[in-house]
Order: structure tokens, then C-alpha cells, then sequence
């Protein structure tokens, strides 16, 4: 099993967060884990991006041209990430905000209307969560039961009672897809 | 067993330093290897171990107080990168002629200038061949993953004990951002002041009614003391080419190509190789993880074995030099790499092996 894995979107969506607890949902389930994120002046409104890449087997490179799933969350991120979807692959993507969808019919293309749940859910915390939540409906890579503890070790005690909200954004994410 | 973490490589370097008991960081905040201190500092091992962790008001006060501790024997070590790492150069190679140990990191990104904060390997020059003045040498490692990145920093201390010489943790913005799975190093004690003094009766640790007092000093006024001073230096670095060259080999066995490259890249490269092994192309990695010394008889050795050899580097072609000399230029060698801070895919690399060395594909 190797799942090769792009997040892509604005900063402060979660996007480098969400790639972080789906890395230790990996490691809790004694999986080889990368976390590449992309380290430049990243901020709030800026691009952000993470490569994930979880295995059974050692991972030679943290960098890759082509990936088994894409998970965008605004138009930028699609027009350079759809073409690099490997033919039979999945990409994610919350339609708000998108203007040209995608149009590959090679790949599996989910729509994942994460935005309108958050608004539903009224937390823009649980954002990244509930897409999460519709990758892992869509590619069990990991089970849910690791991604919690996965969110349980990367989540400072302080915010630990934020772990059943973060739970139901989860379920409320595979229930979307 | 120890417990399987997973963090950055920049992370992984502050807890192996706690963990082999240095006693002190000296550095000053530059993207892309702040973690480092921010982990240190969040850490506080100077409520544990006792280890000092002190934000300098420069890059070259650092170098200067990472010089003054190695002088009274104590493990100490800074990091910086690219832009701070120029700034080390003259205490660099102060503490290279003083004949102390110390540890020093360089987390690349892009030059020359402030360049960019992105990855890069545009010091490899300047790592391997001085960087100061004067003849020295640094041992310099270029660890690929987060593992290396924690094993290096006790390896590069007992190296540089061992040698009484500075040694170089040569790393770029990759393998210092990204996250993997690492096992630190066991936690063990800094040395008593006893213990120091034991191993390293050269230190300025007081003169405790001896009849000569050790002085720590790079200055030698005269040549003819100076040159034995320099014999001694190119004595320690014999020794150390005859018996310190580390070096990683993949599916060289039947290679009829070789790629070269060191750190990330040489990861990058071993997944480019594992695609044209699938395509029947036979293709090897050497990957040197010393870069000084340079594993010189390895590549010798390859060179009679394979058609041509690719260097892939994040820099115009600097380690291709090194490998031109080593095989003798006895096979053509070329050269892929990018710049600036941009990364290559595996595909790139694939495609620039096949530009070069078209008969492969056949």
C-alpha cells in the first residue's frame, strides 16, 4: 500500500494542519510517513500546500511529479494540480469558490461541498476536518480511529475539548461523499 | 525500544542535541532552520541537562561563542543558514586552526546573496572547499532524512572530538522542514567538568598547578611554526580521508549508469531510478554522505563499471567537479540541476538522464 497525497489551497485554510494529522493518523498506524509542506512565505490568503505520502514500504522521494489523490481547495490549486492527478486517481475539491471545474474523466473528481458544511456546522475551525473526513470515505488510507488519535497527539492538551467537534466534522465529511 | 516520533528534521536536530548531552547552542533565527532554536528554546534543557541555549545578537557572535566554549572543551554547536553560514566563515575557520571541536549546521536555501528561502545546495563549494581562509577542512555530512538528521548530530560531535576539528552538518530546506518518522538517539548526561578535562587536556579549563598553561590560539607569528601547524592540519585530515568516507549505494551492482547526488536529492534521484529500473534501464545511486572527505575510491571504482555518469544537484554543478576528478573523467559526466530554491520532480531527473545519456533508453 502507497498513497501518494497533495493538499492544496489558500493559507489558514488547515491545509498544512490537515496534512499534519493525517501524517500522525499514518504513524499511528505504524505506516512510513512524509510531510512535505511547501515552507515559503506562506500566510493567510497566500498559496499553501502539502505532500503526504503514507506507505508500508520505505519512501524514497518526499517530492513527486504525479499523485494518487488531490485534495483542492481553490482555483489556483486546481489548475496546477489537476493535470498531475495519475490517470485512475482521485481528486477532492470544494466546489465554492471554483470557477472552472475540473475536466479530467480519467480520474475520480468528488465533489466534497465542505464549505457549505462548515457554514451548517457555524465553526470555521472544523473546515479541514470535514474534508479530511470525505478523503477518508473516499480513500481509506488510514482508519478513522488512527486519524483521531492522530488529532489527540497533534492537538496541544489545552484544545482537548475540541476533539469531539473535530470528531463530528470528520464524520459529517465522510457522510458528504 | 525507543518511541517512533514523527517531526521536522530542524526539530530532530534540537532534541539529539539535548540528547548527547551538548552543552551548548548559539544561534540566531533564519528561515529555513528557526525550528531549530524555537524547539530549543521550547524545550528549556537548561532546566534539565543543564545546557545553555542563547539567541545571539548575530550570526557571527554565535560562531565566536560556539568558539570560545569549544576552547574550555564543552560540546558546543550553532546553526544557521545559507546567508548566517557566510557570516560563520572567519570564526570557522579560527576554530579549524585553533584545532577545536564544534558543530555547526547549515540548512540551505538559495543564493548567493539573500536569495530565496526555498532549498538549495549552492554551498557544497563552500562547505567542502574552506569557505574561510587558509588550508582547512571541515568533515561535512549531508544527512537525506529526519533519522540522519537526529544521528548526525551525535556522530558529527564524536567526529569532531576525535579530531579536535569542526564538522559541518551539511542539510537543505527540505530535509529540514519535513516531517518523518524518527527514533532519537538514547538521552545520556553532559560530561562532568572531571570528564572534560580528562578528554580534552588541550582545554582552557584553568591551569590547576601545571607547569604550562594551555593557550588556545589560531596566531602563529612565526612561518616556520606555522607551517608545522599546517603539517599537523593536513596530518589530521589524512587520517581523516584514510578512515572516516561514508557513503550509500543503490542497485549499483549491475549499474550501467550512475547517478550521483547527496541529501534530499539523492532521494529524489533513487525514485527516478526505481521508475527506469522499471523501464529496464539499469541505473545506480551513490549518494556520499561524508562530502569531505569525498568518497574519491568508490567513484574510481564505479567509473570502470558504468557508461556515464548524472549529478544532480540544487545548484549549477559544483559536487560535478569532485566526481569529474575522482572517476578521471574516464566516463562522461554530466550535469542536471536547478536553482533558486526550486525542487525537482523525480520525472525531471528521469528526463535530463535520458537527454544526456540517450543510448540508456535502448
Amino acid at each position: 500500500m502507497k498513497e501518494e497525497i497533495i493538499i492544496a489551497g489558500f493559507g489558514g485554510q488547515g491545509v498544512l494542519s490537515m496534512g499534519k494529522i493525517l501524517a500522525y493518523a499514518g504513524l499511528m498506524n505504524d505506516l512510513e510517513v512524509t510531510w512535505m509542506p511547501s515552507y515559503g512565505p506562506e500566510q493567510r490568503g497566500g498559496t499553501a500546500n502539502v505532500t503526504v505520502i503514507l506507505s508500508d514500504t520505505p519512501i524514497s522521494s518526499p517530492v513527486l511529479d504525479t499523485y494518487d489523490t488531490a485534495v483542492i481547495l481553490n482555483q489556483q490549486s486546481l489548475d496546477k494540480f489537476e493535470s498531475k492527478v495519475k490517470p485512475g486517481g482521485t481528486l477532492l475539491y470544494d466546489p465554492s469558490g471554483i470557477h472552472h471545474k475540473p475536466t479530467r474523466t480519467d480520474i475520480h473528481v468528488v465533489e466534497v461541498p465542505a464549505m457549505d458544511a462548515m457554514l451548517e456546522m457555524n465553526n470555521s475551525k472544523t473546515y479541514n476536518m470535514i474534508l479530511l473526513g470525505a478523503l477518508l470515505a473516499k480513500r481509506s488510507v488510514v482508519p478513522l480511529e488512527a486519524v483521531l488519535r492522530g488529532l489527540k497527539k497533534t492537538l496541544p492538551e489545552r484544545h482537548h475539548h475540541l476533539l469531539p467537534l473535530n470528531e463530528q466534522a470528520l464524520r459529517k465529511g465522510m457522510s458528504l461523499v | 525500544m525507543e518511541e517512533v516520533r514523527l517531526m521536522k528534521g530542524n526539530e530532530a536536530i534540537a532534541h539529539a542535541a539535548i540528547r548527547y548531552g551538548c552543552d551548548g547552542y548559539f544561534g540566531y533565527p533564519i528561515t529555513p532552520q528557526s525550528e531549530v532554536l524555537e524547539t530549543l528554546e521550547a524545550l528549556m534543557p537548561w532546566e534539565t541537562t543543564g545546557m545553555t541555549v542563547l539567541q545571539a545578537e548575530s550570526e557571527v557572535a554565535a560562531i565566536n561563542m560556539v568558539y570560545g566554549g569549544a576552547a574550555t572543551g564543552k560540546a558546543v554547536m550553532t546553526s544557521s543558514s545559507s546567508p548566517g553560514v557566510s557570516l560563520k566563515q572567519e570564526g570557522i575557520s579560527y576554530i579549524a586552526a585553533s584545532s577545536l571541536p564544534a558543530l555547526i549546521l547549515n540548512v540551505m536555501r538559495g543564493g548567493p546573496g539573500l536569495g530565496t528561502i526555498q532549498p538549495s545546495q549552492a554551498d557544497y563549494f563552500q562547505a567542502v572547499k574552506g569557505g574561510g581562509h587558509g588550508d582547512y577542512h571541515m568533515i561535512v555530512l549531508a544527512p537525506s532524512t529526519v533519522q540522519e538528521m537526529a544521528d548526525f548530530v551525535g556522530l558529527g560531535f564524536d567526529l569532531a572530538f576525535k579530531y579536535r576539528n569542526p564538522v559541518l552538518i551539511l542539510a537543505d530546506g527540505i530535509v529540514g522542514q519535513m516531517m518523518e518518522k524518527v527514533v532519537l538517539p538514547p538521552a545520556r548526561p553532559r560530561r562532568t567538568q572531571q570528564q572534560i578535562e580528562e578528554q580534552c587536556p588541550w582545554a582552557a579549563t584553568g591551569r590547576h598547578g601545571r607547569a604550562h598553561r594551555n593557550v588556545v590560539t589560531s596566531l602563529e607569528l612565526d612561518p616556520a611554526k606555522m607551517e608545522l601547524n599546517n603539517e599537523r592540519f593536513q596530518r589530521t585530515y589524512a587520517a581523516i580521508e584514510a578512515s572516516e568516507v561514508r557513503f550509500a549505494e543503490h542497485y549499483t551492482e549491475d549499474a550501467e549508469y550512475l547517478i550521483v547526488a547527496f541529501g534530499s536529492v539523492a532521494r529524489i534521484c533513487l525514485k527516478a531510478i526505481e521508475e527506469a529500473r522499471g523501464q529496464g534501464v539499469k541505473v545506480g545511486l551513490l549518494r556520499p554522505i561524508t562530502l569531505w572527505p569525498f568518497p574519491k575510491a568508490e567513484i574510481d571504482r564505479l567509473s570502470k563499471q558504468v557508461k556515464g555518469i548524472l549529478t544532480v544537484e540544487l545548484n549549477a554543478g559544483q559536487m560535478i567537479e569532485d566526481v569529474r576528478l575522482a572517476s578521471q573523467c574516464r566516463v562522461p559526466v554530466a550535469h542536471f540541476g536547478r536553482m533558486g530554491g526550486i525542487v525537482p520532480n523525480p520525472g525531471e531527473v528521469l528526463t535530463a538522464l535520458f537527454n544526456h545519456f540517450p543510448e540508456a533508453k535502448q
